[in-house]
């Protein structure tokens, strides 16, 4: 057991490494925005009078929920093209990750929603809003706030997921470690680097939910 | 036509029978007390006012419109008919200005600059006027429930429905509020109150009306009422809770 870590060899790949890593930063971003859109809709849908709306909804999530992201995403790159929708693999991973992210945030945001007190929906209606307006106005930030520790751990799991995208050949992060060991034949310190840049993200994604968290929610108490 | 207008109205919680034909007039600027034990349905009986319950027989109008299990209709008729809750349901993240001008934007469709002047008007006649900026959180459980007695005023309601608005309250922050029903007594404000509070029935209230078995068994002028109960229900009731 004498292995030599060689982090100098590594060096001349420092570009691979950049460009994988601001791939990853663009997929985590627009995933997790367009993610939590979609989970809020869904979760809204859910709540529908408009029963068809419902079960699509409830139908939807729990596709998502109980097949593996990896199948979701071989099944956009590779289903879809024959129906005739043409995606790059960019946009293949993108939307896999937004579609996996909206299915378990729908669920998370839904339990935030039931927990309002039936009161909070009264006290709306007898103002004279409409279900709608009780919904965007009045429920929904509380229910992010009671959920919010969840909610930022599943959009953390959906970022250290996009590792998986790296299978259908979108240039992020995990997948120029592959590139960097396969020219350089430093694994170990690769995928050392790539896991050490994934963690340092995470704690990032983590210290913004934070901030957000701080300017969100003002309420002192919930 | 009185400004709320029950007529044998019936209602069903599957196989329970808690409202067993109700009649029921209260005129504008009557403040009206309905009293009676825990499960004589007047809790139910004020939510149907205003379409909180279904009722399933009988006619419900306020304000010259039936109160019948449809959006738009009980949105319009919110207009006319303002409710403040036993747990005031105050919404937490909004601050005491933003709750009280919700509704003035977004339903009123007026400009933030009149909400806020008609929300601090409001603040102030319940005696609030500093905790403009504050959240409810860090309200007394009085001052709250003030707060949503400004909030239900800014729809300017014909009526207000105020359903048992003091039992959650510790005992010193009740008078508070009681003297903000008082003032909009005096200023004409309809009131009708699920209320455990005798002496304020009593004494400001005009009229009470006193529940029993899904009924309206007894009701007459405040004074008469408590001073000579007709039935034996109501007498055993009032000894119990005097």
């Amino acid at each position: 057991m004498s292995y030599q870590l060689d982090f100098s060899g590594l060096v001349p790949y420092l570009p691979q490494f950049a460009a994988g890593l601001w791939t990853t930063i663009e997929l985590t971003v627009i995933s997790t925005l367009g993610g939590l859109l979609l989970g809020t809709l869904c979760a809204q849908g859910r709540i529908s009078k408009d029963a068809w709306l419902r079960r699509s909804c409830s139908c939807y999530i729990e596709i998502i929920r109980n097949t593996p992201f990896i199948v979701q995403l071989f099944f956009i790159f590779f289903g879809l093209p024959a129906l005739g929708i043409k995606l790059s693999a960019w946009q293949a991973g993108m939307l896999a990750m937004i579609i996996n992210l909206g299915a378990y945030s729908a669920e998370i945001i839904r339990a935030g929603i039931d927990a309002a007190p039936k009161g909070q929906w009264e006290a709306g209606q007898t103002l004279g809003l409409t279900r709608r307006q009780v919904f965007w106005h009045i429920i929904l930030l509380p229910a992010y706030q009671r959920v919010y520790p969840a909610l930022v751990s599943q959009c953390i799991i959906v970022m250290l997921g996009s590792a998986v995208v790296s299978q259908i050949s979108v240039e992020e992060l995990t997948f120029s470690a592959n590139f960097v060991q396969s020219r350089s034949f430093l694994s170990f310190e690769s995928y050392m680097v790539a896991a050490l840049v994934y963690l340092l993200l995470a704690i990032l994604m983590r210290q913004t939910f934070a901030l957000i968290k701080r300017f969100a929610f003002k309420n002192p108490s919930l | 036509m009185s400004l709320v207008s029950l007529d044998q109205v019936h209602k069903y919680y599957g196989e329970n029978h808690v409202l067993k034909g109700v009649d029921l007039k209260v005129e504008a600027g009557e403040v009206v007390s309905i009293i009676g034990r825990s499960g004589s349905g007047k809790s139910t009986l004020l939510r149907c006012m205003n379409g909180l319950e279904e009722y399933q027989k009988g006619a419900v109008i306020v304000d010259n419109q039936s109160v019948e299990n449809d959006d738009y209709k009980l949105r319009l008729l919110s207009r006319s008919v303002g409710m403040v809750f036993q747990n005031f349901n105050l919404f937490p993240h909004m601050t005491v200005g933003e709750n009280v001008m919700l509704a003035t934007k977004l339903v009123m469709k007026k400009s933030s600059a009149d909400s806020e002047i008609l929300a601090k008007e409001l603040l102030e006649k319940v005696g609030l006027a500093d905790k403009f900026s504050a959240y409810p959180g860090n309200l007394s459980g009085g001052q709250q429930q003030r707060v949503a007695i400004a909030r239900s005023l800014a729809m300017s309601p014909k009526v207000l429905l105020c359903d048992e608005i003091t039992s959650a309250l510790d005992p010193e922050l009740v008078g508070e509020v009681l003297k903000v029903l008082e003032k909009l007594k005096q200023e004409g404000m309809t009131l009708i109150l699920v209320t455990h509070e005798m002496n304020f029935a009593r004494d400001v209230g005009d009229r009470v009306v006193f529940m029993n078995q899904g009924r309206v068994w007894e009701t007459g002028q405040s004074d008469e009422v408590f001073s000579n109960p007709q039935t034996e229900e109501l007498q055993s009731f009032l000894a119990a809770v005097r």
